[in-house]
């Protein structure tokens, strides 16, 4: 607990012995992390490794069964509005009936409280977010009629809407075009410039060393966490991936010069 | 015909009956488009059967039939439909639709047993408990409005003010939890409301057909608009429309059945909304993919006849029939068509040849496609 105290100011994340399990099958193993405030934290893994589950139980969205989870040194649930969450784009159905505006807004909605309806305040946040994913021009589109890489945009500007200080992705590169690509890259630069501390869940392993200073090496447990200079290494990636990883030492020296 | 339907509307029952299928039609159609939204489209159809033995216990405890007892003992039991069937879902392996499935005939078999074990007792006052089977609107009174009315006017107010609410709930759950909102109550708030609005309903169109009363409107609503609160009104005038029209077509003829009747209504709006709605409805759909494939007809032989030409001196060099119709399948058609929009002529009976439109947009095409012309 005294340590807990001691780290608050520069933890974003403070993972202890978490342990998640869906009914007899566990997932994640006793896992260890702690994310320092104001990283970019890239979560890598093989399928099925927990990485979804691992962000999943620090929003409270799966049952934990063990270990405890601190968002800058408070429980998650008394700090919920300081931790924004943007979801893989396949859990939801884009053909509900609404517009790209509407959807952004809805990051507001935790702040709004009962009753109250998103007015001229909202709009102008969700547009000034939108202006931020380069979609200001689709504000009224209907959510159908956008791409798969501009339903990411659409969502991570609902998470930009809420102002937090920890953002949560999972996924976010899966599947989209260059230009999201981009967008998206520059986005997480921005929010670090602003102390922000941003987890993603990743799976493009030539990329880890450009875009992020950080890594968290899961395979059910953890098997390793930290700077990517320190942690992203063949040894562990072995450790992660098992052997098919012949790519990988191709992968690493390029980083040599 | 409109002196028929005047004369109807002058008739104390009929504007009776109408005004309580038209407030069914409103609450039913409006809180079927969350319903419809949450994929919970059979959950209706299992809350209204398992609102049967509700019904009958109701009676059977306190021996009244006044709707406001009969209609809490339907919902209580609806209610604790839904709770079995969610319960069932998350604490065994048994999936949704089985849940769905087994519940929904459990408890209407059930509720079967019980309305029997009724009619046999030597009992006057348990006559026309059976008609919440298949519902019988004629039999609606001043006292049923009134509880229908009631219920409805709090189904409708709790969805305002929970609007934003609900619509994220059903559009996406998790963010919702995620932004702070308490997503199992809502859920729960939902349910109620959503069996509010089936148990006021039972009267008019029975247990059998009632999720036709929540989902119908609903599935026609969405083919006409992309806004949820545009679909929520005309599923709430879709609602009101078929419950107006079932009523005064089974005053107009005789031995009409009124429920089956408002069905049908429904019904035909469904169809017709999936047939020919701008952009989802099916006819729409066929149209713009035979324009396309027209379009794409057209610039084929386009290109071909400028491929052709281009291997001459001239760009409006004349092309025999045969060898386009051996480039791009049966080219006749498609050339009669150019010829009508300008772009082609014909020189002889067998040749054709590009217009000096025709050669402009076939090199844009081209240009398009390759970057350069061949």
């Amino acid at each position: 607990m005294i340590m807990n105290d001691i780290h608050s100011d520069e933890t974003a994340i403070e993972v202890r012995d978490l342990t998640v399990a869906y009914g007899q099958q566990p997932v994640l193993w006793d896992v260890d992390v702690s994310v320092p405030k104001g990283v970019l934290l890239a979560v890598l893994g093989p399928n099925g490794a927990g990485k979804t589950t691992f962000i999943k139980s620090i929003l409270d969205l799966v049952p934990v069964a063990g270990g405890s989870i601190r968002i800058h040194g408070r429980p998650y649930r008394r700090n919920r509005s300081r931790v924004a969450y943007v979801p893989q784009r396949g859990s939801v159905d884009w053909d509900f009936p609404t517009h790209v505006l509407d959807v952004v807004e809805m990051g507001t909605y935790g702040r709004l409280g009962w009753f109250r309806r998103p007015g001229a305040a909202e709009r102008e946040q969700a547009l000034k977010a939108l202006a931020q994913v380069e979609m200001t021009s689709y504000a009224h589109r209907q959510i159908s009629q956008l791409s798969g890489g501009q339903q990411q945009r659409v969502f991570l500007a609902r998470a930009l809407v809420q102002d937090a200080e920890v953002y949560l992705m999972d996924e976010p590169f899966q599947g989209v075009d260059a230009t999201t690509e981009r967008t998206i890259v520059e986005l997480l630069k921005r929010l670090r410039e602003r102390g922000k501390t941003v987890v993603v869940v990743h799976h493009d392993l030539q990329t880890v060393q450009e875009y992020f200073d950080h890594v968290l090496l899961l395979n059910g447990r953890r098997i390793a966490a930290g700077p990517v200079a320190e942690v992203f290494t063949e040894e562990n990636l072995r450790a992660t991936y098992g052997g098919r990883v012949a790519f990988l030492s191709s992968l690493l020296t390029q980083r040599a010069p | 015909m409109m002196d028929a339907i005047s004369t109807l509307f002058s008739d104390y029952t009929v504007r009776t009956v109408a005004l309580g299928a038209t407030l069914l039609g409103i609450t039913a159609g409006a809180l079927g488009c969350f319903a419809m939204l949450r994929r919970q489209s059979l959950l209706g159809d299992a809350i209204s059967h398992a609102a049967l033995p509700g019904i009958a216990i109701a009676f059977l405890i306190t021996g009244s039939k006044s709707p406001l007892v009969l209609v809490l003992g339907a919902g209580l039991a609806g209610w604790f439909g839904t709770f079995l069937i969610t319960g069932l879902t998350r604490r065994t392996r048994i999936t949704h639709d089985t849940a769905l499935a087994m519940l929904l005939s459990v408890f209407f078999g059930f509720g079967l047993m019980l309305l029997t074990f009724i009619q046999r007792r030597p009992d006057a006052n348990q006559a026309g408990l059976d008609s919440f089977l298949f519902g019988q609107a004629a039999a609606l009174m001043q006292r049923d409005i009134q509880v229908m009315f009631g219920i409805g006017c709090v189904v409708l107010l709790l969805m305002t003010l929970f609007w934003k609410e609900f619509k994220l709930i059903s559009f996406d759950a998790e963010a919702a939890h995620t932004l702070g909102l308490p997503v199992r109550a809502l859920d729960h708030l939902l349910t109620a409301l959503f069996v509010s609005a089936i148990v006021i309903g039972l009267q008019t169109v029975g247990v059998v057909l009632m999720s036709a009363m929540i989902i119908a409107p609903a599935a026609a609503a969405r083919q006409w608009t992309d806004r949820l609160w545009v679909m929520m009104g005309l599923a709430a005038f879709f609602g009101a429309v078929s419950g107006v029209g079932g009523v005064l077509s089974s005053g107009l003829v005789p031995h009409l059945p009124t429920g089956p009747v408002i069905v049908l209504f429904i019904s035909a709006i469904v169809v017709f909304s999936l047939l020919f709605a701008p952009n989802r409805g099916l006819a729409f759909r066929m149209m713009r993919q035979w324009r396309s494939g027209q379009q794409f007809r057209v610039d084929a032989v386009l290109v071909d006849m400028y491929t052709l030409a281009s291997q001459h001196e001239t760009v409006d060099h004349p092309h025999s029939e045969q060898v386009l119709n051996a480039m791009s399948g049966n080219a006749r058609r498609t050339l009669h068509l150019l010829e009508t929009l300008g772009l082609a002529q014909r020189i002889d009976d067998e040749h054709w040849g590009l217009t000096e439109s025709g050669t402009e947009r076939a090199r844009g095409l081209v240009e398009k496609r390759w970057g350069e012309g061949p």
